[in-house]
């Protein structure tokens, strides 16, 4: 019933993309664009076929997947301490929200240059990125969240002789749950994304720095080819959390997110 | 007083007061600086079974008095006590029911109805079984494992009078429990309360907007009167039990409702 009821978009999405995929095809051979510039659909899609059957792509991948993953848990870790912190006293938020709001107004690219001083060439300056990048949006969802629980629903646990730390787990933490999963979901991306640009800045490895060489080579197909490894794997991370959003915060559909 | 002398004093007489308030006053600190009295020397008292009501026009500080059973609130001056103990915060000799059911969505209706018991760690294989018989009592059955989000707005109102019950309060506090619902629905949860209040004996006190309703309910109406809220008078509802709501047309009825309505009109509220 669902299905069907869903079927439209199940339809016009794939139609979409076959359209695009064709116009742009075609566009490129009429228009005699130069494969350098701008590559055919094909043609990009030959590079990637290509990739698959060479080992150094997917020891790239991996460093890549690592970088991004440890920066995106170490961000998790570090966001859920400090929001506890931050949303249950007070006077931890007064600090600390000046310098909240101020490190959040840093280009956090722009600290990739530092941070390759510091940690070096190898995947210790991305995994920091990462981190840094996804930091702030998981950060703030858990704030919001822990603070987001009714107050009806307190009340309700007060009347009944909760303390003060039964009502933080059994209301401001399963209310904080949807936010959480939403900053989550935000924070993945970001954490590729930081894992990527640091290999722009210095790297021997990874697929930033896959893209890097293509480019040097003026092999504009392969540096599409990786374009669409790196959304793929957006993709895939995003589907994940959207997952465990669905069994652990399952009643939060329609509840404001930040950020999302 | 020790607990035990206590419950002795409970055991011996139906009479004894399981609500007891003297001279309570509450008055509150505005912003400018002034003050407001929001209840001025509220005596009464509600007998071990009795259903009481508190009606009064907005602004008349039913709902402070109620939050200051709860425990919820602090008082100003004198005495408030339930089944004999003075309150100064929430007791576990009450159960309360809120204006919204006031579930948690992340819990099944079953998981719901056992927050006291487990807030008070009270032992839960024992209190299961209550919570079970209190949900087939409310026409719940099959529904325990449900979310809330499953249920009507009735039957998430019931599932919040389980919770209030489950740990065998000694007072239900009602706090405009049906004000959400409508019409109809809120006739039926009428009489479902009368159900429910008949076969678990509890000693009820509920704030309502609805003058019918507390005439329908209660042993006594508490009528307030606003600014400052003080009460006005206890009317004893002589109406035989049990009532249907048939007896609501009757003129015995109407004599009761108009009685109170009058107090609203002194105060010109319409409500």
């Amino acid at each position: 019933m669902k299905r069907l009821r869903n079927k439209p978009e199940y339809l016009l999405v794939p139609a979409v993309f076959v359209f695009f995929t064709l116009l742009w095809e075609n566009l490129v051979n009429v228009l005699e664009l130069s494969e350098s510039i701008l590559p055919t659909p094909s043609r990009i899609f030959e590079a990637l076929v290509k990739q698959f059957d060479n080992p150094i792509f997917w020891a790239n991948l991996w460093v890549t997947t690592q970088e991004a993953l440890m920066g995106f848990a170490a961000a998790t870790l570090f966001a859920i301490i400090a929001g506890t912190f931050i949303s249950q006293i007070k006077i931890v938020e007064k600090t600390t929200l000046p310098y909240l709001v101020g490190f959040q107004a840093i280009p956090k690219v722009a600290l990739a240059p530092i941070f390759i001083i510091w940690f070096g060439f190898g995947m210790t300056s991305k995994v920091v990125m990462a981190a840094v990048i996804a930091f702030f949006p998981i950060l703030i969802n858990i704030i919001e969240g822990l603070k987001s629980a009714e107050s009806d629903q307190i009340r309700m646990l007060r009347v009944f002789g909760a303390s003060r730390t039964q009502i933080f787990f059994k209301v401001q933490v399963p209310a904080a749950l949807p936010f959480f999963f939403a900053g989550l979901d935000v924070g993945i991306l970001l954490a590729i994304l930081g894992a990527v640009v640091g290999e722009f800045l210095g790297s021997q490895e990874g697929l930033g720095n896959m893209v890097l060489v293509f480019q040097y080579n003026f092999e504009t197909p392969g540096m599409f080819a990786i374009l669409l490894v790196l959304s793929l794997m957006g993709i895939i991370a995003h589907i994940i959390v959207k997952a465990l959003q669905r069994k652990f915060a399952f009643w939060g559909d329609n509840t404001n997110v930040v950020g999302n | 007083m020790s607990k035990r002398d206590n419950s002795e004093i409970q055991d011996a007489s139906q009479e004894a007061s399981w609500i007891d308030v003297n001279h309570l006053h509450k008055i509150y600190n505005t912003r400018g600086g002034g003050q407001t009295h929001a209840l001025a020397d509220i005596n009464f008292s509600v007998k071990k079974g009795e259903f009481i009501s508190i009606v009064g026009p907005s602004g008349c500080g039913k709902t402070t008095l109620l939050n200051i059973l709860a425990g919820l609130i602090t008082r100003s001056e004198g005495s408030a006590k339930v089944s004999g103990r003075e309150v100064t915060k929430p007791l576990p000799e009450i159960g309360m029911v809120f204006q919204a059911p006031t579930l948690l969505p992340w819990r099944t209706i079953l998981e719901n109805v056992m927050i006291p018991v487990e807030v008070q760690k009270l032992d839960k294989k024992v209190y299961l079984g209550k919570a079970k018989e209190l949900l087939k009592l409310a026409g719940l059955e099959g529904f325990e494992d449900k979310y809330p989000s499953e249920l009507s707005g009735g039957m998430q109102q019931r599932a919040g009078i389980c919770r209030a019950l489950v740990h065998s309060p000694s007072v239900l506090l009602m706090d405009e429990p049906f004000g959400a619902l409508d019409a109809m629905t809120r006739e039926y949860m009428n009489l479902e309360l009368l159900r429910i209040w008949k076969e678990s004996n509890q000693t009820i006190a509920l704030v309502t907007h609805s003058i019918s309703e507390a005439v329908f309910l209660s042993d006594r109406v508490i009528v307030m009167s606003p600014r400052p809220g003080r009460i006005a008078e206890i009317i004893d509802i002589n109406l035989p039990r049990p009532r249907s709501l048939e007896m609501m047309a009757s003129d015995a009825a109407g004599v009761y409702v108009q009685k109170i309505r009058h107090y609203f009109n002194a105060a010109n509220v319409i409500e």
